[in-house]
């Protein structure tokens, strides 16, 4: 039998622009919360970690009612869109523990020896940092890769349901109902 | 000239620094690491005003607050703070980012040579020995030409023999530069050996300042003598004052003593009587009647010492006396009754902040 390998590589890609995307935007958000005390930075924290709590469906319909005027386009875009803003909490909450473990002390010295705070972070920080901060990306890109709910929603009609986890759920479901209709005990 | 004058969250600090050493010495909490975090721009204090050579760093009423790098602030930190995964030679590099390349290579040649770094150079912090590492960290501070030292903690966890090589570099840095150098310590010896002004911390205040023989031989107030681990406070009572004779009578818990004559001080003063231990003598009591200065006390410990021994009596009471003098008593030493001796010139009086309760 042959194997169609095109929804692996569909998922790897989205995947990895996702991630991509999400680590864009957490990695000077982990920075700016650690770094800086700003009115609001609570609230800031709250809201970049509020699709943890959420369910991805739940998520995507809030997504698609929010964007009301502007609507969500069941697209590649929205896809991987919808991905990175799931993917985003994981990400900044692993790359925020990440830069918090770089010795405070070793900053400031950047700091006091005439770095600004973009200096300090691309020559002390990101260097100090990258094998917790490549953690972090991989375990967001494991959680774009098989992310189910989210991806379903948005790009579960046309082409783009041939995601990995839409595809492998869909043979799941073909396979179990055929055992059913055959009369087979499932174990 | 640094000029600073703090709001803290426990009170308010003003003091000035010129060129040479000045120790901010006070225990662990006692607020020196906030002091010169606040004059780096590490942290931002509740209020008050920092000035360097006539430039404002920080002012909390006009909202003046340069940032660590436009401060020429060097700061050598408690665990040094030299960036691991860069080798020497980069650390040397770091602050000169913005000179031209020839100009950078000639000023980390010089102190490579000047910290006899040059073996060191090429490899990474964690790959030279401590003494290369704490030149290395003092080098890296200067080498941007700052206008003040800021030191935290220097000697705290470094063995005799890598102390005695911090000493060398600091006693280098004073000697060579006119920099004003702001230096925490726990230490009295550091101070001593280094500093040539101090400030006796305690509680986000200063209890006392000046050069460190005056403010450890004379302590303003009993929290001063507490703070530089100075025994034998006692609390008294001036009975008797007699300036013709120059001599005074203090009355303790539990017996009298003859001093000199206390200038300043009134009969009926309450006041904190200060012995340096070291200036009591001690000896087993064979008969003798206690008499003037001579106090009877039952030693409860003996402990050796690098040079002496510490007798601790009843009542507080310590003492230092040499080895040989205690080595035909030390077998027989524990619950007997000893006579200790307080020499009238040895004696000094304290200020007395607060209701005298205790005994040290």
């Amino acid at each position: 039998m042959l194997l169609d390998w095109s929804p692996l590589w569909l998922s790897l890609r989205y995947a990895g622009m996702a991630t991509l995307l999400a680590m864009l935007g957490a990695l000077p958000l982990a920075w700016l919360l650690n770094h800086r005390r700003f009115p609001g930075c609570e609230l800031l924290d709250a809201v970049a970690n509020l699709p943890l709590l959420a369910p991805p469906a739940v998520l995507v319909y809030y997504l698609v009612a929010g964007l009301g005027r502007w609507p969500l386009h069941f697209s590649w875009p929205a896809a991987v869109g919808v991905s990175a803003i799931y993917t985003l909490p994981l990400l900044l909450r692993m790359m925020r523990a990440a830069l918090a473990a770089v010795d405070h002390s070793v900053e400031n010295a950047a700091r006091g020896l005439g770095a600004g705070e973009w200096r300090t972070f691309r020559l002390i920080a990101l260097p100090l940092a990258w094998r917790a901060l490549g953690g972090a990306v991989l375990a967001g890109f494991a959680r774009a890769f098989v992310d189910f709910g989210a991806t379903a929603v948005v790009a579960g009609s046309g082409g783009l349901a041939w995601f990995l986890p839409i595809a492998a759920v869909g043979l799941a479901s073909l396979y179990i109902g055929n055992r059913l209709r055959r009369g087979q005990v499932l174990a | 000239m640094i000029q600073v004058r703090l709001a803290t969250h426990q009170g308010e600090v003003e003091f000035q620094a010129a060129s040479g050493i000045t120790a901010l010495f006070g225990a662990a909490d006692a607020g020196k690491t906030f002091i010169l975090d606040a004059i780096a721009g590490f942290l931002t204090p509740p209020g008050g005003r920092i000035i360097l050579d006539d430039e404002i760093l920080f002012d909390g009423a006009s909202g003046v607050n340069l940032p660590p790098r436009r401060r020429h602030c060097g700061y050598v930190a408690r665990h040094w703070a030299l960036f691991p995964h860069m080798s020497v030679h980069h650390n040397l590099l770091f602050p000169l980012a913005e000179l031209p390349r020839l100009e950078r290579h000639r000023r980390v040649k010089e102190m490579l040579e000047r910290f006899s770094l040059h073996e060191a150079a090429t490899r990474l912090p964690h790959a030279v020995s401590p003494a290369e590492r704490l030149r290395a960290t003092v080098a890296r501070a200067l080498i941007g030409e700052p206008k003040l030292l800021l030191v935290d903690e220097p000697a705290g966890g470094l063995d005799l023999a890598l102390r005695a090589e911090w000493y060398k570099i600091l006693r280098l840095v004073r000697d060579e530069t006119s920099l004003p150098v702001l230096m925490t310590t726990r230490d009295p010896d550091t101070c001593f050996e280094l500093a040539s002004n101090m400030l006796l911390l305690d509680g986000g205040r200063i209890l006392q300042s000046g050069p460190p023989r005056k403010v450890l031989d004379q302590p303003a107030n009993v929290e001063a003598a507490r703070l530089l681990g100075i025994r034998n406070l006692f609390p008294a009572e001036i009975v008797a004052l007699d300036p013709g004779r120059n001599t005074s009578r203090l009355r303790l818990e539990n017996f009298e003593l003859t001093g000199p004559y206390f200038p300043g001080r009134l009969r009926g003063d309450r006041v904190w009587l200060c012995v340096e231990p070291g200036q009591l003598h001690a000896t087993p009591r064979d008969g003798t009647k206690p008499s003037m200065n001579l106090v009877a006390a039952r030693l409860e410990r003996a402990s050796d010492m690098p040079r002496a021994v510490r007798l601790e009596f009843e009542g507080g009471i310590v003492a230092e006396i040499a080895r040989r003098e205690f080595e035909p008593h030390r077998d027989n030493a524990d619950n007997k009754e000893w006579l200790v001796e307080f020499p009238p010139h040895a004696l000094r009086v304290l200020g007395c902040p607060s209701k005298p309760s205790t005994n040290t």
